[in-house]
């Protein structure tokens, strides 16, 4: 390949004056890069800084308004990503681009199949996935289908693609958002393994430490243009996060003592099972109060995903009950635990917390749009009266239109408007009516049936919304009588107080929900859970993926959730997040709590070994000692 | 061999319920054999497989079709314009004075294939090209086809053209009538026409193709998931409109069959919701080739049966033993073969960028 003559050192790639537009936002302003052989370099940058677009745009995937990509010296310009995987460039997206159903084999070999004749070499295939993730030290089956996978193993399978294509330049993006501690170090081993053999690697995330431990340089990025470079050994996460943001970011939580009241969440025995119906959840048991944070610690994988999902109405409990605000909502619906004023921030936000194809202002609202002010009446069950008054206004409107018709019928202005329309006299109009529908006329008809039509609804909206004036409230029968008509402009206008407040970069709020970066998908989520002001908040890694500016934004809003008195259930892989917010933490050890401790008189180190297995007696035992 | 036809676990399991199927069908022919004779039980079996060769072919179409992302609704019109164009191809080499070479049996009969299976690929590529290129709802797209199929051969149908034949057997029944077992099977694998035998060759081949080909690995994963496909440097598009072309042809195929094979003269609406039966079988066989060409012998097994029913003068109004087919069709293969998942990304359209 031609990049072998290549020494480490060497200018890999160049980018230069990078442009893009997106219908609203300026993506990429004029970027100026270069990468070395054997270098890994961490972009850094807020939500919607531009990192993916840009790196889009080397793989090929997207077309720069303007600028140059260089590989080795050479202009290149690639119009699809096959050309840049010729050339040598590997790219592990930040939404994985795996075929759930299919083998990891046929998912390395896709697109560059080996065969044999006209046919598929499933063998030779399987082979190669086993020689690289020997040589690499990457371990997984070649022959497990991928939905079976755990992420960690899948973000393995994607840079095996990449590796097979021999890929020399490798961009990584936010590949550790959803690794647990373990699969961080192992794949930092891989990279630097590859750095070491000459792959040159771009390492795009939010988690500063480990830009400080992994990258040999950094450039960091805002609002689409390069604001800064720097390297670890010069540089601190505090100066990496004022030079992301651009003003300086508190790191670190600031939160008054707790003071919890009632027990909001009572969860007692709880079991469940998972996916592939092994015990997932077993005999768990605790309460949250209001105004208070209970943490559950955890490894990934040890339960917690599951506990959130029964919790939420997600999952079916197989056993013990689920009571919020003193009533059993035990395996009811999701929409009841919703309607009992508990806010859920999901873990997997693009299954579970959002609408790709909806707008903004729409997912915004995905919890109440049932609920006023978004939905307005008529409601089910005044349905029939405003029918009948739509009959009525109708009728009246109609009857009033048929006499002015009548009163012309005799008029010379009625045979002149005949005369326009071609008929000859009234006799002849009346004849060619009675052999079949007029054209003329059957217009007519439609055009004022639509014209009184939209008046009366007008008409009878502004009496309804004169009545609901003047009675004081909504004009409802009961909880569960609710509005039929979405009230538009409600919707508009709480999607953008809530895009304010929670600084969600967007264009406007009818921008479809799934061309946000990754980041600013997850603000809106939690924006809209905490929005509603819940008496229990369900966060399950609510900052998954999200700058540090972001983080810092939600933790404060997490505390003010409490101090405003709701319950807070914090779920997290990071244990820096359950440290630094909770009160209470309880450590969730294969389905079960193996220790419930106050957040002031244990360890990290501690919760650590109680994260691995051990046993509580021994951890805390000693700590007493 | 089984292995060879297969890809994952899943496709396993179909193959072997069609092959269980197959196996249950040929024990009660042969009890049956005994009990009415082996003419009728060789008649319905005959039956069965006449019935099954437009239906296997409607499926395959879809499955080619639906397997790549695209729903394909518009089978039902893709068959009858092509058993139309077929059969007027057949009459206008017919008439005299057209060049004797023309005329012979292989070459007006191929011309007239040809042009029907032609027909139905390019009703394809337009439902592709509503689909993808203007980003029609794939339905409403298909529902243009059938009705545009519809109202077109409606319209120019010629009532009573005549033709010189239809497809002869393409070889005969080498047995003789007092050689038992022999002479009956020899009934059932001979003394058919060659699309018939086609069907056969290509649902195999289809099979092989989807599961063990490039070809196949690409359609597949294109219908599960574009965009994955498109990072990897497949040609999403293209891929689609080659293969909405193949699956315009094999319903185009099942269309001249018809006319071609069967019958030997069109008729309006002659197809007679034969495409959208398709599709359902294609579910029930789980967007598998084996799978649909089983469902497909089941349902013409059932409507052969239905047949017979009639000859009895049994006291049930005869729409009811019209229904049968249908019926046992849902049951049996809603029963026993379970819940099937369609590819991933069907019926939404891939947008690059
Ligand atoms: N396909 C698209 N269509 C329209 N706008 C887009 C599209 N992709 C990205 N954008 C917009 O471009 C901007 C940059 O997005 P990008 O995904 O590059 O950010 P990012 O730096 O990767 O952020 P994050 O850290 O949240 O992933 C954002 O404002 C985003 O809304
Ligand atoms: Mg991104």
């Amino acid at each position: 390949m031609a990049g072998n003559n290549m020494r480490n050192g060497d200018v890999v790639l160049e980018i230069r004056g990078i442009t893009k537009h997106f219908p609203g936002v300026l993506a990429n302003d004029n970027v100026n890069l270069t990468l070395k052989k054997g270098e890994i370099l961490a972009l850094l940058g807020e939500n919607g800084a531009g990192k993916s677009t840009l790196m889009n745009i080397v793989y090929g995937l997207y077309r720069a308004d303007s600028g140059q990509v260089l590989l080795r010296n050479q202009e290149a310009h690639f119009a699809s990503p096959r050309e840049a995987i010729h050339s040598g460039i590997g790219m592990v997206h930040q939404h994985f681009q795996l075929i759930p159903v299919m083998s990891v084999a046929e998912n390395v070999v896709l697109g560059e199949e080996v065969t044999s004749g006209a046919f598929l070499d499933r063998k030779e295939a399987v082979r190669h996935v086993r020689e690289l993730s020997e040589q690499y030290k990457l371990r997984v089956d070649p022959d497990a289908i991928i939905e079976e996978l755990p992420v960690g193993t899948q973000q393995r399978v994607e840079i095996i693609k990449a590796l097979y294509r021999h890929a020399e330049i490798l961009i990584l993006d936010e590949p550790t958002a959803v690794l647990t501690p373990q699969e961080v170090d192992e794949l930092f081993k891989i990279m630097r393994d590859l750095a070491d053999r000459g792959v040159s690697i771009i390492f795009i995330t939010h988690k500063l430490k480990e830009v400080l431990t992994i990258a040999h340089r950094i450039v960091v990025m805002r609002d689409g243009q390069v604001v800064g470079e720097a390297t670890p050994a010069e540089s601190t996460p505090e100066s990496l996060a004022a030079m992301m943001v651009g003003r300086e970011v508190l790191l670190r939580v600031q939160r008054g003592p707790a003071h919890p009241q009632d027990t909001v969440l009572d969860v007692i025995g709880l079991s469940a099972l998972d996916d592939r119906h092994h015990h997932a959840v077993r005999d768990v048991s605790f309460s949250v109060r209001s105004g208070e944070v209970l943490g559950v610690a955890g490894v990934q994988g040890n339960g917690q995903t599951e506990l959130v999902e029964v919790l939420t109405g997600l999952r079916h409990a197989t056993a013990g009950r689920v009571i919020i605000h003193g009533e059993d909502l035990t395996n009811t619906s999701p929409r009841s635990v919703t309607s009992s004023g508990t806010g859920h921030v999901p873990e997997d936000r693009r299954r579970f917390g959002m609408v790709d194809n909806y707008t903004v202002a729409e997912n915004l609202v995905l919890n109440s749009y049932y609920d006023l002010p978004f939905s307005v009446p008529p409601t089910a069950r005044t349905l029939p009266v405003v029918m009948a008054g739509y009959i009525g206004i109708f009728l009246a409107f109609f009857a009033v239109l048929a006499s002015i018709w009548g009163a012309l019928w005799s008029s010379a202005l009625w045979s002149l408007t005949l005369g326009l329309f071609g008929i000859q006299d009234v006799e002849s109009a009346s004849r060619e009516a009675m052999n079949g529908p007029n054209m003329v006329e059957l217009i007519v008809m439609l055009v004022m049936v639509l014209v009184i039509g939209y008046l009366a609804h007008r008409f009878t909206m502004w009496v309804l919304r004169r009545l609901q004036k003047a009675a004081g409230k909504p004009l409802r029968f009961g909880k569960k009588d609710r509005g039929l008509v979405l009230d538009h402009r409600q919707i508009d206008q709480h999607a953008v107080g809530l895009v304010e407040q929670f600084d969600i970069r967007t264009p406007d709020v009818d921008t479809h929900a799934g061309s946000l970066s990754g980041g600013n998908q997850q603000k809106m989520v939690v924006a809209r859970e905490f929005g509603r002001k819940p008496r229990l908040l369900v966060a399950a890694q609510p900052t998954r993926g999200i700058d540090v500016g972001s983080i810092e934004f939600i933790h404060q809003q997490i505390i003010a959730q409490r101090d405003a008195g709701a319950a807070v259930l914090l779920v997290s892989a990071e244990l820096d997040e359950i440290v630094a917010l909770s009160d209470r933490i309880v450590v969730m050890y294969k389905g079960e709590i193996v220790a419930t401790v106050d957040a002031d008189k244990v360890t990290r180190e501690q919760l650590g070994l109680l994260m691995a297995g051990a046993s509580a007696e021994d951890v805390l035992g000693v700590r007493a000692a | 061999m089984l292995s060879i036809l297969t890809g994952t676990a899943a496709n396993r399991r179909t193959a072997i319920a069609s092959g269980v199927g197959l196996a249950v069908i040929l024990v009660v022919a042969f009890l049956a054999a005994g009990a009415v004779g082996p003419a009728i039980v060789v008649a319905v079996i005959n039956a069965s497989i006449r019935n099954m060769v437009p239906i296997a072919f409607g499926a395959l179409s879809g499955i080619f079709s639906e397997r790549s992302g695209i729903v394909n609704i518009g089978i039902e019109g893709m068959m009858l314009m092509a058993a139309y164009v077929g059969f007027m191809i057949n009459v206008a080499l017919s008439v005299p004075g057209v060049s004797p070479i023309l005329q012979t049996e292989p070459v007006r009969l191929g011309l007239s294939i040809l042009g029907g299976v032609l027909a139905g690929g390019i009703l394809g590529l337009f439902h592709a090209l509503l689909s993808i290129r203007y980003r029609v709802d794939q339905i409403i797209s298909g529902t243009v086809i059938n009705m545009l199929a519809l109202g077109l051969t409606g319209y120019f149908y010629l009532p009573g053209a005549t033709t010189l034949g239809r497809l002869p057997p393409v070889v005969v029944n080498p047995f003789s009538a007092d050689s038992g077992i022999l002479f009956w099977l020899g009934e059932i694998l001979f003394k058919k026409g060659i699309i018939t035998y086609l069907m056969f060759a290509l649902v195999i081949a289809s099979t092989i193709g989807l599961f063990r080909t490039v070809w196949g690995l690409r359609t597949r994963a294109v219908g599960e998931h574009p965009r994955a496909a498109d990072t990897l440097g497949i040609n999403v598009h293209r891929l689609q409109y080659r293969n909405l072309f193949f699956s315009g042809c094999l319903a185009g195929l099942g269309g001249v069959f018809l006319t071609l094979e069967a019958v030997g003269t069109f008729e309006r609406g002659m197809t007679n919701g034969r495409g959208f039966i398709a599709l359902a079988v294609m579910i029930f066989g789980k967007w598998h080739p084996l799978g649909a060409a089983a469902g497909a012998l089941l349902f013409g097994f059932a409507t052969a049966l239905q047949g017979q029913l009639q000859f009895f003068n049994i006291n049930v109004p005869h729409q009811f033993v019209g229904m049968l087919p249908y019926l046992l069709t849902v049951i049996v293969l809603a029963g026993f073969v379970g819940r099937a998942r369609p590819p991933a990304h069907v019926g939404k359209p891939y947008e690059i960028e």
